[in-house]
Parts: structure tokens; C-alpha cells; sequence
């Protein structure tokens, strides 16, 4: 680390190993969460968005059960869901504790919210372009993929967005269960030590963070609104003649 | 051919039912353009989305040429081959073959707005097997049919309304179809385009044989392009036939008010209502609303009868319609003299062809 630095923030130089590990434990916590999280929250909010009263699947009694447990899970804190969980998580992982034992809690946590997320933006969809595309002969998955997935992209990527800013908020707490992460370092080695410059410099790590996810997921909506992310060569004029 | 009969559908919301459809039956022959008009609510897009089950019928059947028969029953569909007997319940296989012939436009375009023209002409092409570089040469094909090659790889938001209506066209009938449904194709856009696409489609209907069936709440789309109409009000078909009786000769109270909406003798009822002084009521006329048609002949026919029977008509509205080729005319006279000239000059055109309809008699009886 440079002179002026060590100089500007003296208790991060001395515990640059632990502040690594931080960052560590917290992208840890992050991807493997987040990739459920998408997985699941993805599939459920398709779930509702073809369930639902004049869906493409119209069931009532699946579209109740996802919808209510959605909401159950939406309204319990997480501090609180972290400490529910622990039983299961332990099930599940084989710890309730470490980045391991976080990750479980992370999941409910966050899968709530991206499934809202989802369902929102499918519900964009022009359900005319649902219909065109059954009067085609388009089949559920075709409806799925082809029309539901595929024109709501741009809304999809401001969800995924959204949900991993707030999913990297939830990691900052995960530390109630000895997970470590940015939030914990922060707390441990900032706040307990009262070494201002740690929590300062977690600030600074974490508003980085999550500008950038903002401004990727922006810049990525924004190319595919009413366009496609690459567009294909055969599509174009020159190729085709 | 498309053989509807005794369709009916009902909506079933909290409050209230809605029959949108009751007990409809029509023909559709094979190669023809078939309107369908009704006001906003009447249950058009219902019975037309009956036809490639869309919407599912509580009840009927639907026969397609070439492909077989479908009954609603108990909230069931069966399908009974094309000369076959028997019925067994309708596979998703086979609801898809159905739809694959059946082709169908809307009004508001419903296209895929991240996919570029060229996606979205071929979308029924892909994933059914064909070869890339066959469905690149149907898509031109069928890019080349509405004139839109050059916006091969635009995106639907870099298009016109009109320039959005060919390529849901040419999406449309990319697989081959022999019917087309248009549900109000028109009705988002301006006079040009309407026009454009109208000729497009009766150009299509020449070319491929194309079955149009076409909705619409305006009677100028019908006279432009359609052989035969139905009427629809309230869910019932009340008015059906070729386009030049229905206007020829209104059934209807509804078809009237369509029909004059269309040729501005909707004027007339205007005048009626304001006791204009065009309608000359004070010398002891009659006013008269003669429509003629091919066998007869308007303007000769005026001068002929004021000179046989020594009574001035005069022209209040005057109008010519050229219906599938044919000439329809349609005049408002008033007409003066002696009372007994009147009434024989009246039958005399009655006798020549011409349909006399008295609106008003200020004759001192
Ligand atoms: N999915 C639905 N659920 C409940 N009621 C419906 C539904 N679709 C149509 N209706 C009702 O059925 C009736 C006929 O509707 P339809 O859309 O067929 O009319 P339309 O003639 O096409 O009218 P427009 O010219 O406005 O398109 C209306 O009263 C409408 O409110
Ligand atoms: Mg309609």
C-alpha cells in the first residue's frame, strides 16, 4: 500500500489481511446467493405471471400458494429470517454459520423480492403480443421464452439490478451469523476499535460497489429497450443480398 | 371454407354475464373478403377470435376446408376430421396445425419490439424445422409481397403505423396461410395508410386467394374491399349478405345508420331534423329518397318523369357509389306538382327499378 495512504487510513493498512478477507466473504456471499436468488425469484415470477387469472397456464390454486408465500416471506426482517432460518440453513448446508450458513438465509431473503420484481416485469408485457404469438401456434414455452422472457429484457436487467443492490445490503448483516463480509469488518474492526478510517473506507467500498452494479444494469437496459443486445448479421440488409 | 354455426360465447364476471356472441352462424366462402362491422362492444373480435379459439366457444362449431371440424361442448373442444365421423377431444397438436392455416392482424400491430423485421417475419419459421437459409429467403419473400425489403433490420419503433401493419402482414402469412383474421387492422391509422394497407390486403386476397376475414367499425373499410358483410349488434348477427344489397337496400336500422354514416345521406336525417328550406316543404311537396342501381338510371330517369308527368323534382342530395364495380345511386328529390302526378310519377319509377322511400309528404291532404 502507498505512503499516503497508510498515512490517510492507518488502521486499514494494519489489518489489510482481514479487509481482504472481507471483500472475499462478501462477493462470496453475493454471486453464489445472487445466481439462486435469479434462479429461483425467476422461476416463481414466471409462475405467477402464467398462474395468474387469464394466464397462459390460469391456475388458481398455484398462483395462491406462490403468491402468499412470496408475501410471507417478503414481510419478515431479515436479522430476523437470519435467525429463523438457522435449523434449516443447518439442514440444507450442514452449518448455520460462515459464509455458508449465510447463504441459505440470503436466498429467502432476497428471492421475495426479485419474484415481485419479475412478476412486475412480465406484467409489461403487452398481452396483445402474447396473443399474436399464440395465434401463431406458439406453444407455452414459445409464449415463455420467445414473447414474456425475450420482451422483457430491459425490465428484467433493472431487476436484477435492483435486487442485487439490495442483496448486497443484506450481506453487510450477514455477519450476525459469523459470515464476515464487508458489514462485519466494518462493525468488528471500525466501530468496536473505534477506527473511524475502516468505516469510512467500507463506506466508500460499498458506494463503489453498487454504483457500479447501477450503472452496468442502466447502461444494459437502456441498449435493450426495443433493440436487441447483439444484433445478429443475418438480420441485415447487406448479408442478405 | 369457414362454416361457423351456432356459436356462442358469455363472458362470466362477478356482477354480470355478457353474451358476447350468441348463437352465430356464417359462411365464409374460400377466397373471399368478408366484413364484419358492429359497434364498439357488439362482440366482432369475439366471434372472429372463435375461429382460431383464441377465445373458446361455449358452444357450435367451426368447419374449416382442409382441415376438419371443431365443437365446443361443456367448456370442451372436439375435433372431427374433414369427412370423418366421430369426435375426439382436440389435441394441442392439432389446435396449433389449426392455427398455423389461420394468419390473424390487429389493431395495435402486437409485435415483438426488441426482435427487427426480419425476426419477427420469420417467427413462425423458427423452430419448425426449415433451413436458415429458407427461412431467410421466405422472409424476403414475403418482405418483398408488402414492399418493406429495405427495412429488413429496422426495429418496430424505427417503423411507421402503416409500415408496422405490413410487417405483422408479412408475419402473418410467412407460413403459408390460407385464411387471414384483421381485427380493425385500420383502425390506428391515418387515412393514407388505411388506404394502403386495404389495397395491400385486396391485392393479397387477388394474388395468394387469400380468406379475409376483416372486422371493422367503418363502413368505408367494407365498401372498399369486401365482397360480403355481416352485421353484427349485441352479439347477434342481424344483417348479412353481399356488400351491394346491404347497401343497396338496408335492413337494419343499424346497417342503415352504417350505410349513411359511409355516403353522407346521413345529412338527410340532419335536414329532416332542422326543417331545412332545402327540403322545400311549403309547396305542397314530397320528398323522396330513390336508390337505383345497375338496371336503372338516375339523372335520365328525373328529367324523363318531371317531363311524362308535369312534376319539378328537385335535387336535395345526390350520390354515387361504386360498390365491387357496381354503380349505386342514391337520390333525395323533392318533388311538387298535383297530388295524383305525384303518386304516379312515384309508381312509375317504382316500376323502372328504382326503390322510392316517401320521408316526408306536406301534401294538404
Ligand atoms: N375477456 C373478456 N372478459 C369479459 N368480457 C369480455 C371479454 N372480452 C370481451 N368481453 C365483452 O364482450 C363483449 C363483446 O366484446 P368484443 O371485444 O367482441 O366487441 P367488439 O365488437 O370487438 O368491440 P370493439 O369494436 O370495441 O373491438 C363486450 O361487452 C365486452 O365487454
Ligand atoms: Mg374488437
Amino acid at each position: 500500500m502507498p505512503e499516503w495512504l497508510e498515512n490517510l487510513m492507518p488502521n486499514v493498512a494494519a489489518y489489510t489481511d482481514k479487509f481482504a478477507e472481507s471483500l472475499s466473504a462478501t462477493f462470496q456471499m453475493f454471486l453464489i446467493s445472487g445466481l439462486f436468488t435469479f434462479l429461483f425469484g425467476g422461476i416463481f415470477g414466471i409462475l405467477l405471471t402464467v398462474t395468474r387469472r387469464g394466464g397462459i397456464m390460469e391456475n388458481p390454486v398455484l398462483y395462491q400458494v406462490v403468491d402468499k408465500v412470496t408475501n410471507v416471506f417478503r414481510s419478515i426482517p431479515f436479522i430476523i429470517l437470519l435467525i429463523f432460518l438457522i435449523p434449516f440453513t443447518r439442514l440444507i448446508t450442514g452449518t448455520a454459520i460462515g459464509v455458508r450458513g449465510a447463504i441459505v438465509p440470503l436466498i429467502f431473503g432476497a428471492t421475495p423480492f426479485f419474484t415481485r420484481q419479475v412478476e412486475a416485469a412480465l406484467a409489461g408485457v403487452d398481452p396483445g403480443k402474447v396473443e399474436a404469438a399464440t395465434a401463431m401456434g406458439s406453444g407455452k414455452a414459445g409464449i415463455i421464452f420467445r414473447v414474456y422472457l425475450h420482451e422483457a429484457v430491459p425490465d428484467l436487467i433493472r431487476a436484477v439490478t435492483i435486487t442485487s443492490i439490495s442483496l448486497i445490503g443484506l450481506t453487510t448483516m450477514a455477519g450476525a451469523v459469523g459470515a464476515g463480509g464487508i458489514g462485519s469488518f466494518a462493525i468488528n474492526y471500525g466501530q468496536n476499535l473505534h477506527h473511524q478510517d475502516i468505516v469510512n473506507v467500507c463506506v466508500i467500498v460499498l458506494l463503489i460497489f453498487v454504483s457500479l452494479v447501477q450503472s452496468i444494469g442502466n447502461i444494459l437496459a437502456k441498449r435493450t429497450t426495443n433493440h436487441s443486445l447483439f444484433q445478429k448479421k443475418y438480420t441485415l440488409q447487406e448479408e442478405t443480398k | 371454407m369457414i362454416e361457423i354455426s351456432h356459436v356462442s360465447k358469455t363472458f362470466t364476471a362477478k356482477e354480470n354475464n355478457v353474451a358476447a356472441v350468441r348463437d352465430v352462424s356464417l359462411t365464409i366462402r374460400d377466397g373471399e373478403v368478408y366484413g364484419i362491422i358492429g359497434y364498439s362492444g357488439a362482440g366482432k373480435s369475439t366471434l372472429v377470435r372463435c375461429i382460431n379459439f383464441l377465445e373458446k366457444p361455449d358452444s357450435g362449431s367451426i368447419a374449416l376446408s382442409g382441415f376438419g371440424t371443431v365443437t365446443a361442448a361443456e367448456g370442451k373442444l372436439y375435433f372431427t376430421p374433414e369427412g370423418g365421423k366421430g369426435q375426439t377431444p382436440l389435441s394441442e397438436k392439432k389446435l396449433k396445425s389449426l392455427r398455423g392455416g389461420i394468419g390473424m392482424i390487429f389493431q395495435h400491430f402486437n409485435l415483438l419490439e426488441r426482435n427487427t423485421v426480419y425476426e419477427n417475419v420469420a417467427y413462425t419459421l423458427k423452430y419448425s424445422g426449415m433451413k436458415k437459409d429458407e427461412i431467410r429467403k421466405r422472409v424476403l419473400e414475403m418482405l418483398d409481397l408488402v414492399d418493406l425489403r429495405d427495412k429488413i433490420a429496422s426495429y418496430p419503433s424505427e417503423l411507421s403505423g402503416g409500415q408496422k401493419q405490413r410487417v405483422a402482414i408479412a408475419r402473418a402469412l410467412a407460413n403459408n396461410p390460407k385464411i387471414l383474421l384483421s381485427d380493425e387492422a385500420t383502425s390506428a391509422l391515418d387515412p393514407g395508410a388505411t388506404a394502403s394497407i386495404l389495397s395491400l390486403l385486396k391485392d393479397l386476397n387477388k394474388r395468394l386467394g387469400l380468406t379475409i376475414v376483416l372486422i371493422t367499425h367503418e363502413m368505408a373499410v367494407v365498401k372498399e374491399i369486401c365482397e360480403r358483410v355481416a352485421v353484427m349488434e349485441d352479439g347477434a348477427v342481424v344483417e348479412e349478405g353481399l356488400v351491394y344489397d346491404v347497401f343497396a337496400d338496408p335492413k337494419q336500422p343499424i346497417t342503415r345508420r352504417f350505410v349513411e354514416s359511409s355516403n353522407g345521406m346521413g345529412n338527410l336525417q340532419k335536414l329532416v331534423e332542422q326543417n331545412s328550406t332545402l327540403l322545400d316543404k311549403s309547396r305542397n311537396s314530397v320528398l323522396l329518397r330513390c336508390v337505383y342501381g345497375k338496371d336503372a338510371v338516375g339523372d335520365a330517369l328525373i328529367s324523363d318523369v318531371s317531363r311524362k308527368f308535369a312534376v319539378n323534382m328537385n335535387i336535395v342530395l345526390a350520390n354515387v357509389e361504386m360498390l365491387q364495380g357496381s354503380p349505386l345511386g342514391e337520390l333525395v328529390v323533392s318533388i311538387t306538382g298535383e297530388s295524383g302526378n305525384i303518386d304516379e310519377a312515384i309508381a312509375f319509377m317504382r316500376n323502372s327499378g328504382v326503390r322510392v322511400e316517401v320521408i316526408a309528404d306536406a301534401r294538404v291532404a
